[in-house]
C-alpha cells in the first residue's frame, strides 16, 4: 500500500519534505490541481504516482526516482534530472527534460517547445509530436520522437542524437540528418522498449550536429 | 623622438588604441574577444567623498573604539543565512575560465576572512568547495555541472540572469581551456569554442523566475538563500522584480565588472557604471519596504576599502570583488612583466584571460602555468589584502562616527562631479544641491 498525500488538504512544501527523508518507497499523490515544484529533489528510489495534472518543474532534478503523472505536466517537467524515471502520461508543456543529465523521461503525448533544450545525457522518449526549438543547444543523450518535430529542431546541437519518425518542419543551424547506421537501430530499439513503445525503428530518421559551429569562425557568422 | 614634444598631436576621437582597434578589425575580419570590464573612464566611487566628524557629529576613536563588519546575507526566506565576518565577497568566476589552483585560493583566502566565494559558470569543483567556508553555487543559463548534490552542499544558491561586463550575454570559452577536465564538468566536447546560452532554458521573465526560486527553495528545503544577480542596465526594475519574484538577496554588477572572455565591444559599450546601478537599486529596495530586508551586494570595479565604504553608505549591504581578487592572487604582477610581453601584452595591461595563457597561472587551464600559482601562498595574499580592505573601510567609517560599517550612510556623502551627484543623488561637495531636486 502505497503512502497518500492528498495536496487539496496538504501543502507541496510538506509533501516534498516527506518525499526528501522518505518513510516508503510508494507513494500517490492525490488533487495536484497544477501545483509547481511537485515532487522535486528526490533523492531515493521511490515510486511516486500523482493522479492529476502538475505546473511547473515536477519532478525537478529528480535522482533515482520513478515519477509518474496520470496527467499533463507544465514547463519544465523533470528539468535537469539526473536518473531514475519520468513519465507523463498525458502531454507536456514546453522545456520537457531541459538540461536533464540522467535517467528516462517518457511523455506519452505531445510535447511542447524546447523540449530536451540544453539535455546533457538524458534519454527522452516522446509519443506524439514535439515543439519548435526542441534539442536546442543538446549536448548529449538521445530524444526520440514518435510523432513529427517543429521548427529548428535541434539547433546548435553538440553531441545530442535525434530520431524523428514523422515529419521535421525544419532543422536548426548545424542540424543534419544522418545515416541510420545498425548499432542507431539497436540503441534506438531500446530506447522504445524502455519506454513501452511498439513503433519499428526502421520508421524512424536520425539527427544530429554536423559541428560546423563548434568553432568561432567568420564564415559562420551567417548562421548564427 | 617623442611625438608630442615636436608638437604633434594625437586624436582624442582616434586615439592610438582605436587606431590599433581598427587596423586589427581591418587585418583578421574578426572582433576582439578579451577579459577583464570596460577599461573607459566611468563616474565611480572616486567622484564621491566622506565627510568625516567634526562639530556636529562625533567620531570614534580609531585605535580603541569598535567598528564592527558583520554581515547576514538571507536573512529573508532562507533557514540558513550566510553570516559573513565582513562584507566583502568574492564574485562568481568559473573553473575553467580560472585554474583549479586559482579557485582554491580564492576559497582559502575567502575563508580565512570569513567571508564568501562563488562558483562560475562549470559547475562546482571539489577543491573549491573543500576551501571554501561559505561557497555560493551558481544557476546559470547552461546549467553547467548543475547537479542536485552540489546545490544541496552549497551555502546559498545564485540564480545568475547577467553580469555587468555583458548584459544580456551568454558565456564563452575558447577551445584553448576545454580541457579533459573543463568539458567533463560540461558535457562538451574536448576543445570546443564554447557558447553557453544568455536565456535561461526554462523560464522566460519574472513570474516564471518566482515558481523557478520556489523549486530551488523545495529541492534545497527552505535551507540556502536565493541571490538573483542582474547586470547593471534597467536597475530600479530589475531589482523590483527579482524582490517580487521572492530573491533574498539582490547582487547588481556595474559594467566595470569583469568576465572571463567577451567582446570588447560588448564590454565598453553596454550597460551602465555601478555608480550609477546602485542608487536606482536601493531606491526600488526603500519603496518595496526591504530594505535590509532583502539585502543587496554591489560589484563591478569595486578596489579597496574606500570603494567599499562608499557602497555601504549608498545602501548596499556588501559589495564583491572579481578582478580584484585575481590582482590580489597575482594577475598582472610585474614579475611576469617579460612573459606578458612575449605575448603582446605588458603588467597592468593583461587582459587575455580567454586565451589560457596566463603567465601568471590563473586564468588558464595549461598545468604547467597553473601550477605556478601556490594556492596557499595566494589565498595567503587575497586574506591580506580582504583584511586591509575591511580595516580601510572601518577607519573611514569610525571618521564618520559609525559603529558598524552598515552605519554609513548617504548623507555621509558628497559628490566632486555634477553628474556623479546626479547619479549618487548626493549634494556636490559645498553645495546642497543635488542635480534633479531642484534649488
Amino acid at each position: 500500500m502505497a503512502t497518500v498525500i492528498d495536496l487539496a488538504r496538504t501543502p507541496v512544501r510538506e509533501l516534498n519534505q516527506a518525499l526528501h527523508s522518505p518513510e516508503d518507497t510508494s507513494w500517490r499523490v492525490l488533487n495536484p490541481r497544477g501545483a509547481h515544484a511537485v515532487a522535486c529533489g528526490i533523492r531515493e528510489d521511490l515510486a511516486v504516482d500523482i493522479e492529476g495534472h502538475v505546473g511547473y518543474y515536477c519532478a525537478g532534478m529528480n535522482q533515482r526516482a520513478t515519477v509518474t503523472v496520470h496527467g499533463n505536466a507544465g514547463t519544465g517537467v523533470a528539468e535537469n534530472m539526473m536518473s531514475g524515471t519520468v513519465r507523463v502520461r498525458g502531454n507536456a508543456s514546453q522545456s520537457a527534460g531541459a538540461t536533464a543529465h540522467g535517467g528516462l523521461l517518457v511523455i506519452d503525448g505531445d510535447a511542447s517547445a524546447r523540449c530536451g533544450i540544453s539535455m546533457k545525457g538524458v534519454d527522452i522518449v516522446v509519443g506524439g509530436n514535439i515543439g519548435h526549438m526542441s534539442a536546442f543547444m543538446g549536448q548529449a543523450g538521445r530524444l526520440v520522437v514518435c510523432g513529427d518535430a517543429g521548427d529548428a529542431l535541434g539547433d546548435s546541437l553538440y553531441e545530442a542524437r535525434v530520431y524523428v519518425r514523422g515529419r521535421v518542419k525544419s532543422l536548426g543551424a548545424d542540424c543534419v540528418e544522418k545515416e541510420m547506421r545498425g548499432e542507431h537501430l539497436a540503441e534506438l530499439a531500446e530506447l522504445l522498449k524502455s519506454a513501452e513503445r511498439d513503433e519499428d525503428p526502421a520508421e524512424f530518421r536520425r539527427y544530429g550536429s554536423a559541428r560546423e559551429l563548434y568553432h568561432f569562425k567568420v564564415d559562420n557568422t551567417a548562421s548564427y | 623622438m617623442e611625438p608630442a614634444s615636436h608638437g604633434l598631436r594625437e586624436s582624442a576621437t582616434f586615439d592610438r588604441a582605436t587606431i590599433h582597434a581598427i587596423q586589427r578589425a581591418a587585418e583578421t575580419g574578426i572582433y576582439d574577444i578579451r577579459g577583464w570590464g570596460a577599461k573607459r573612464r566611468l563616474p565611480h566611487f572616486d567622484d564621491l567623498l566622506l565627510l568625516g566628524a567634526s562639530m556636529s557629529r562625533y567620531p570614534l576613536e580609531g585605535y580603541r573604539e569598535r567598528c564592527d563588519t558583520d554581515v547576514v546575507l538571507g536573512t529573508r526566506h532562507a533557514k540558513h543565512p550566510l553570516r559573513l565576518a565582513t562584507p566583502v565577497t568574492i564574485a562568481g568566476m568559473s573553473f575553467g575560465a580560472l585554474s583549479a589552483q586559482a579557485k582554491e585560493a580564492l576559497g582559502r583566502g575567502a575563508g580565512e576572512v570569513g567571508t564568501s566565494t562563488t562558483t562560475g559558470d562549470g559547475g562546482m569543483t571539489p577543491e573549491e568547495r573543500g576551501h571554501s567556508k561559505h561557497l555560493v553555487y551558481q544557476y546559470l543559463p547552461s546549467r553547467y555541472g548543475m547537479n542536485p548534490d552540489d546545490l544541496r552542499s552549497a551555502d546559498a544558491i545564485e540564480v545568475v540572469l547577467g553580469q555587468g561586463a555583458k548584459p544580456g550575454g551568454g558565456g564563452m570559452l575558447l577551445g584553448q581551456k576545454i580541457t579533459e577536465r573543463v568539458a567533463g564538468m560540461r558535457t562538451l566536447p574536448v576543445g570546443i569554442d564554447q557558447r553557453s546560452a544568455c536565456r535561461h532554458p526554462d523560464w522566460t521573465g519574472p513570474d516564471d523566475l518566482a515558481i523557478k526560486i520556489l523549486e530551488l527553495r523545495e529541492i534545497t528545503d527552505w535551507e540556502k538563500p536565493i541571490y538573483v544577480k542582474v547586470g547593471a542596465t534597467r536597475t530600479y526594475y530589475d531589482v523590483k522584480l527579482a524582490v517580487h519574484a521572492g530573491a533574498d538577496v539582490v547582487v547588481v554588477d556595474g559594467m566595470q565588472g569583469g568576465t572571463a572572455a567577451t567582446q570588447d565591444v560588448f564590454i565598453e559599450h553596454v550597460g551602465i557604471p555601478t555608480l550609477a546601478a546602485l542608487p536606482q537599486a536601493v531606491r526600488a529596495l526603500r519603496e518595496l519596504g526591504v530594505h535590509r530586508q532583502v539585502q543587496l551586494v554591489v560589484s563591478g570595479g569595486i578596489r579597496g576599502g574606500a570603494d567599499m565604504a562608499k557602497a555601504l553608505a549608498l545602501g548596499a549591504d556588501a559589495v564583491a570583488i572579481g578582478t580584484a581578487a585575481l590582482i590580489a592572487l597575482g594577475d598582472n604582477h610585474p614579475r611576469y612583466d617579460a612573459a606578458y610581453r612575449r605575448l603582446g601584452s605588458a603588467a597592468g595591461y593583461f587582459d587575455d584571460f580567454q586565451d589560457g595563457r596566463d603567465p601568471a597561472g590563473i586564468s588558464t587551464q595549461d598545468e604547467e602555468l597553473a601550477a605556478r600559482l601556490d594556492p596557499v601562498e595566494a589565498g595567503r595574499r587575497l586574506a591580506n589584502y580582504l583584511r586591509v580592505m575591511t580595516m580601510e573601510a572601518q577607519t573611514l567609517a569610525r571618521a564618520c562616527g559609525k559603529a558598524h560599517l552598515l552605519h554609513l550612510e548617504p548623507e555621509d556623502l558628497v559628490a566632486l562631479t555634477i553628474e556623479s551627484a546626479a547619479m549618487a543623488r548626493v549634494p556636490l561637495a559645498g553645495t546642497d544641491w543635488i542635480p534633479g531636486e531642484g534649488l
